[in-house]
């Protein structure tokens, strides 16, 4: 049930800020663990965001965005009450999504 | 439409062969379609480049050019190289896609995003840092690309274990 998605997306007049906070180890594929082994690479791929059943932003990423993602963006067009659909996958296909509504 | 009229102006300008012209027409008018194509999916190969100009050349192909008008905010000096909070805002019309590139990384293009109509040109997010190096921001705006760059201190590297 805990979703690894935290998304906070507040109105105000015409415009929507979106933060959002990912849950995920992102790894780089060149830090080593305590054995002296490389931890494979593990990374979101897309970060999709969608609201009234269009993209409003996609974010590509490589493994050099840091552990637990931040991103911050706004749009226009949302308004209180209306859903955010949030979805990413990452590099070993695993993936989550998330609904949240605009405060 | 214009850009791509202008594109093969510079090219005429340049001393292209005007024989040439109509191939060079159709030889945009095939990329641009492609590109529109491939739009949608992972740019998997930009994010392999060892390079920045490689990186832009995957990702758009084509080069930016430097604008006051692409704004980066980075910090002059990054404690800890693992976490660094990088912001990209434009005041450009027309901005399509935002990237961001750190030259010193294994993999130079650290993110890409898309940015459609009625999403306003700018993005924060969290990179991390091999070591002090420039930070690109790319911003594609009406089909053309601009940059603004900047170097960035890391005391203590993100990607070394």
């Amino acid at each position: 049930m805990a979703s690894t998605i935290r998304v906070r997306a507040t109105s105000s007049g015409d415009t929507t800020e979106v933060q959002a906070l990912i849950q995920h180890p992102m790894d780089s594929g060149f830090v080593k663990d305590a054995k002296g082994e490389l931890i494979p690479p593990h990374f979101i791929q897309e970060v999709t965001f969608e609201h009234d059943g269009k993209k409003i932003f996609v974010a590509d990423w490589g493994p050099a965005v840091s552990k637990d993602p931040y991103l911050k963006f706004a749009f226009k067009g949302g308004k209180k009450g209306d859903e955010l659909k949030i979805s990413w996958t990452d590099n070993k296909g695993s993936s989550d999504q998330t609904t949240a509504k605009i405060q | 439409m214009n850009n791509e009229i202008d594109k093969t102006r510079r090219l005429i300008l340049q001393g292209a062969a005007v024989v040439a012209l109509a191939g060079i027409g159709v030889r945009f008018g095939l990329t641009q379609a492609l590109a529109a194509a491939a739009n949608d999916k992972y740019p998997e190969e930009a994010f392999k480049q060892k390079s920045g100009d490689d990186a832009i050349k995957s990702l758009y192909g084509k080069t930016a050019e430097t604008s006051d008008k692409v704004k980066l905010d980075a910090p002059e000096i990054a404690e800890n190289g693992a976490v660094v909070p990088i912001s990209v805002s434009s005041s450009l019309p027309g901005v399509t896609s935002i990237s961001i590139l750190v030259t010193e990384n294994p993999f130079t293009l650290a993110a890409s995003y898309k940015i459609p109509e009625g999403t306003m040109a700018s993005v924060s997010n969290r990179l991390k840092m091999a070591k002090t190096s420039n930070v690109i921001a790319i911003v594609e705006a009406g089909g053309k690309l601009y940059s603004a760059s900047k170097e960035v201190k890391v005391t203590v590297g993100g990607c070394g274990g």
